[in-house]
């Protein structure tokens, strides 16, 4: 009984995920070259694929396995800049001819699983060392690792300070590669929904066997965990691995969405949308332990970017309001400090939304609210 | 009478130091399959530490634990629960924001076999390997009386069910020997009564071995067959539970001279 549930949690999933992809797919090719689409929705929708990896990818960690890590930013480097070289490779190698080629899709997607492996192998290295700590202080080299990442990549010199579109490699890299204009962005979108949705679908079947058992048990108490028989070493730094592995995925999609790479982009200095920071913000607004509450998250705050940087109200404020705006790390603290004082655990808390269990959801929601709201009446009354 | 089988659980002048105080030394102890043996002692005793060095959580710094005749010597934690020795804590440590049953289906590592590839693509053996550990898990939660609770979240069960979840927890491990630290600590009598209940029926059940830490005297002179007492990191008796309670050693260690 309980198996054909689940399995008919799959196929409603299934059957809504494939409904609304060919819908979006059919609203592409109607409206894809109309200007706001073309210009406006869809970047937004890339950036917001790689953001939602992104913050699930770190909900591994820091939700599920309750590490926390600040170096996030720097295994999507590794990704863009893995993904970013292996195409132009492919192109000097003349593998493929221009966007259309049947081939640049094999290279699109060996370059997206590329940059994902290099990230993993390159955070065991990291995370073998960084983990036998625990709390503030693998934070603090998490961080160390991050800016050490950051500044090998600046040293070497097929990537460049400079970032790739201006050094050595030229600015041949994104004629024909990754590095989507907005024509080539409309093409592809299909391929930054597939990846985003494969991602998240092999991070919720992660934490729904016994490697989600295994962390959340080490997050919840770590010495009962390894007195149960989890071997807690190897599980914290195979799911670091496992995370960072898509997290150099949505650097893949980052190196696709942009015209030029640069390391100041993932710095921790940089102010911007892509900051180890910043994702440990859209986890903790999303609730710490609930892959769609990272997924809500990551697009509630690149909506809160983009209106601080493109809003009309912004600049229609008198001038010591709109001052503020030109520091959004300071609007992403006010938010953070507003969510957790009306939301601590966030807005998701660890609830996952699904689409089999939503109605019966609601209905407990509404009842409990309904009795808590009896009660406090009851003890008003009393009083 | 040399006794011919082989022990379960034997340690052989077992001891840690922390600095300079030694918390236990000279510990030897010999536990033969299906035995339940109590280890008591005043406050402050090292029992905990006799526990923590049996499962791996200190390393001794003199001695050997041996299960089954081979040296745990350097293993880690969790390759004691492999080779079989399972506990449940004094402070209780659940998984608290785990449900009942995934409590105990972590602890089943032993059942699943596996591997990311299984896991992420779904196949045929992660749903047996799921099913077989769901099933087991019930299994263990019928044993210790907390079927319905087993979708409740394991920090919202009552202290006496906490306990319980620990030890089908414990038993999900597959072990040849438990461990209870204080499994009745803070427990009103009833829950004791369905505490003792529930630990004969795993003996009967699972032939198991089982050494407990007990403050409670008259649980332990219930259902012990023998008794080891400790005071100040040394062994001072070991006996019938009526050999015990008529031992003047014993009884200078809890009340004084």
């Amino acid at each position: 009984m309980k198996k054909s549930k689940v399995a008919r949690g799959y196929f409603l999933n299934t059957v809504v995920i494939i409904l609304l992809f060919t819908a979006f797919q059919i609203l592409t090719s109607a409206k894809g070259s109309q200007g706001s689409f073309k210009l406006v929705l869809i970047p937004s929708i890339w950036q917001c694929c790689y953001l939602m990896v992104l913050a699930a990818s770190l909900n591994l960690v820091l939700g599920f396995m309750g590490q926390l890590s600040l170096g996030h930013c720097g295994f999507m480097a590794i990704g863009a800049y893995t993904a970013a070289l292996l195409s132009l490779a492919c192109e000097r190698a003349e593998l493929f001819e221009g966007k259309s080629d049947p081939a640049f899709i094999l290279v699109l997607f060996s370059s997206v699983i590329a940059a994902g492996l290099m990230a993993a192998v390159l955070s065991l290295l990291v995370g073998i060392p960084a983990l036998r700590l625990k709390g503030d202080y693998l934070a603090i080299i998490t961080l160390g690792f991050g800016m050490i990442i950051i500044n090998i990549i600046n040293n070497l010199p097929f990537c460049g300070q400079d970032g790739l579109a201006l050094g050595s490699a030229g600015a041949s890299l994104y004629k024909n590669g990754l590095g989507f204009g907005s024509k080539a962005k409309v093409q592809f979108i299909w391929f930054a929904l597939l990846v985003t949705i494969i991602s998240l679908a092999l991070m919720f079947m992660f934490i729904r066997s016994k490697y989600g058992r295994a962390i959340k048990a080490i997050r919840d108490d770590e010495i009962a965990a390894s007195a149960s028989g989890i071997n807690t070493a190897k599980f914290k730094v195979m799911t670091f691995a496992y995370s960072a592995f898509f997290a150099g995925v949505a650097g893949a999609l980052y190196a696709c969405t942009n015209a030029t790479l640069s390391t100041s982009s993932f710095a921790f200095t940089n102010g911007g949308i892509l900051n180890s920071t910043f994702v440990v913000v859209m986890v903790v607004l999303g609730g710490m332990g609930s892959l769609t509450g990272s997924v809500i998250a990551a697009v509630i705050m690149f909506l809160i970017n983009y209106e601080i940087k493109n809003g009309q109200w912004v600049s229609a404020l008198p001038a010591s309001l709109s001052g503020i705006f030109e520091y959004p790390m300071l609007v992403y603290a006010v938010v953070l400090i507003v969510v957790i004082m009306f939301r601590p655990k966030g807005i998701f808390g660890t609830y996952e939304f699904s689409l089999q269990n939503l109605i019966p959801d609601i209905r407990r929601a509404l009842e409990m609210h309904r009795t808590a709201d009896a009660e406090k009446k009851e003890a008003n009354g009393n009083a | 009478m040399p006794d011919e089988r082989v022990p379960v659980l034997e340690t052989r002048k077992l001891g840690i130091t922390f600095g300079g105080l030694k918390a236990v030394s000279d510990f030897n102890i010999r536990i033969y399959p299906g035995e339940l043996i109590g280890l008591i002692g005043p406050n402050g005793a090292g029992k905990t530490s006799v526990f923590n060095l049996l499962t791996g959580v200190y390393a001794p710094t003199e001695g050997t634990v041996i299960l089954e005749g081979k040296p745990l010597n350097g293993k880690k934690t969790y390759q004691f629960v492999e080779a079989g020795v399972a506990r449940t804590f004094q402070n209780i440590r659940l998984f608290k924001q785990m449900s009942v049953i995934e409590n105990v289906k972590t602890a089943c590592t032993k059942d699943i076999h596996y591997g990311l590839f299984a896991a992420s693509f779904r196949t045929p053996k992660f749903w047996r390997a799921e099913k077989a550990v769901t099933e087991k898990a019930m299994g263990l939660l019928k044993i210790c009386g907390l079927t319905n609770e087993a979708e409740l979240p394991a920090a919202s069960l009552p202290y006496g069910k906490q306990r319980k979840l620990e030890i089908a927890r414990a038993l999900a491990t597959d072990m040849k020997i438990l461990l209870l630290d204080e499994p009745a600590a803070g427990m009103n009598p009833t829950e004791t009564a369905e505490l003792l209940a529930c630990i004969n029926t795993i003996r009967d059940r699972f032939g198991i071995a089982i050494l407990l830490i007990e403050h409670d005297m008259s649980l332990v002179m219930n259902i012990c067959e023998k008794i080891q007492v400790i005071d100040y990191g040394q062994t001072i008796a070991f006996g019938t539970p009526a050999e015990i309670a008529a031992n003047p050693k014993v009884i200078a260690a809890y009340l004084g001279e």
